[in-house]
């Protein structure tokens, strides 16, 4: 039960205090709970970091169920995962009660002009600085240019197409090339 | 219903994005604009607020939208929803799937939806520039037939002045601007050129 009690402590504050979403909460969950709360080796963290980062979700969700449960199963997962969420759920809730009224007055009109323009620079930095980080190849500079195009073109032409599909289309043709490529090995060895 | 409805779409957003908040902005955004429930300029607001208060991007933004369309049970259910399939699935790897990043066929799904994540971030930042920055409706260049762009000078040159200072930081600082500092910035951009 104190254990519990810890693991919830430990991911509101998670929760509280990392702007910036997953990636940011990554750094702070590692010394959180590698170096303060000694939890968890330095391997099973990176190989949570994997995990987190490879499956559907917020990163953020993601990392704390798989936390929770490592530290005390089914329960610390429940504990870890509502916990991460609540800070978010309050104060965002708080904030959305007032925006509208917040939004009326002219100076704070005036910002938000600036700020929209800001949120598209920071997904397009988001965007260049995830495509550093990708591995250079065929596969990926094919789906990449495809998927972009396709999406400006359906953007331009107002086609309404939605991005699930993109994700679906491009796992199926991952898994596609990965067979092709297991038979074509098969057959020069025979 | 609209509690159903924003329970199912966020439940289908948490199941199929991939790449944390920023990959998630792409499905996000086609779902907010196909059911009316924000318009493009309000969706950069909630980004905006998403961004710059603390927690997952993610579950910030499915709170926001779900308290604008259906009240607090509205964002309850919306964040229920982006949360439970992560939970889920994250449960079913830690306590049977150990080794599921092992399985080949696994690593081939993901190395096809890696780019695809990329790529829709890009595009979703260029679709989003047309209208506000270019200015650039499908509807306005059906209507006039001639030049669709009319872009928005103090835009453009708030866009200019973040790149060059995104630039100008990584050279002094050698690593990016943190977001909630452009934000300030461009705030404060917004009220000296609109006001």
């Amino acid at each position: 039960m104190k254990k519990l009690l810890t693991i919830f402590l430990t991911f509101m504050k998670i929760g509280t205090f990392t702007f910036g979403g997953g990636y940011a909460m990554i750094a702070l969950l590692e010394n959180e709970v590698i170096e303060k709360k000694k939890w968890i080796e330095h391997d099973e963290f990176l190989n949570m970091v994997a995990v987190a980062e490879s499956t559907p979700g917020p990163i953020a969700i993601n990392s704390a169920t798989y936390i929770g449960y490592h530290l005390a199963g089914f329960s610390g997962a429940a504990m870890a995962t509502l916990a991460v969420c609540i800070p978010s759920f309050l104060i965002i809730y708080c904030i959305s009660l007032f925006f509208e009224r917040f939004l009326s007055f002219t100076y704070v009109a005036c910002a938000f002009k600036g700020i929209q323009v800001c949120v598209i620079y920071l997904i397009l930095s988001t965007g260049i600085n995830m495509l550093k980080a990708l591995e250079k190849n065929v596969l990926n500079t094919c789906i990449l240019c495809a998927v972009m195009a396709a999406m400006l073109i359906c953007s331009i032409t107002a086609v309404s197409f939605s991005s699930v599909f993109y994700i679906l289309f491009c796992g199926a043709t991952g898994v596609f090339i990965y067979f092709l490529q297991k038979i074509r090995k098969e057959n020069i060895h025979k | 219903m609209i509690y159903i409805k924003l329970f199912l779409n966020f439940f289908m957003i948490g199941a199929l994005s991939f790449g944390g908040g920023y990959g998630m902005i792409s499905l996000v955004r086609d779902t907010v604009l196909s059911n009316g429930w924000l318009t493009e300029s309000e969706f950069l607001n909630f980004i905006a607020v998403s961004e710059s208060t603390p927690g997952s991007i993610a579950v910030n933004m499915a709170t926001f939208i779900g308290s604008s369309q259906g009240g607090i049970l509205g964002a309850f259910l919306a964040t229920l929803g982006v949360v439970l399939p992560s939970f889920f699935i994250i449960l079913l790897i830690a306590a049977v799937l150990k080794n599921l990043m092992q399985y080949a066929s696994v690593n081939a799904f993901l190395s096809g939806i890696r780019p695809c994540v990329v790529a829709m971030i890009l595009a979703t930042a260029v679709r989003m520039a047309l209208p506000s920055l270019a200015g650039y409706t499908k509807q306005a260049s059906d209507q006039t037939g001639t030049s669709a762009f009319h872009p928005d000078l103090r835009s453009v040159c708030v866009f200019m002045i973040l790149i060059a200072i995104h630039f100008l930081y990584k050279k002094f600082q050698k690593r990016n601007p943190s977001p909630i500092l452009m934000i300030l910035l461009s705030a404060g951009l917004g009220i000296l050129l609109w006001n």
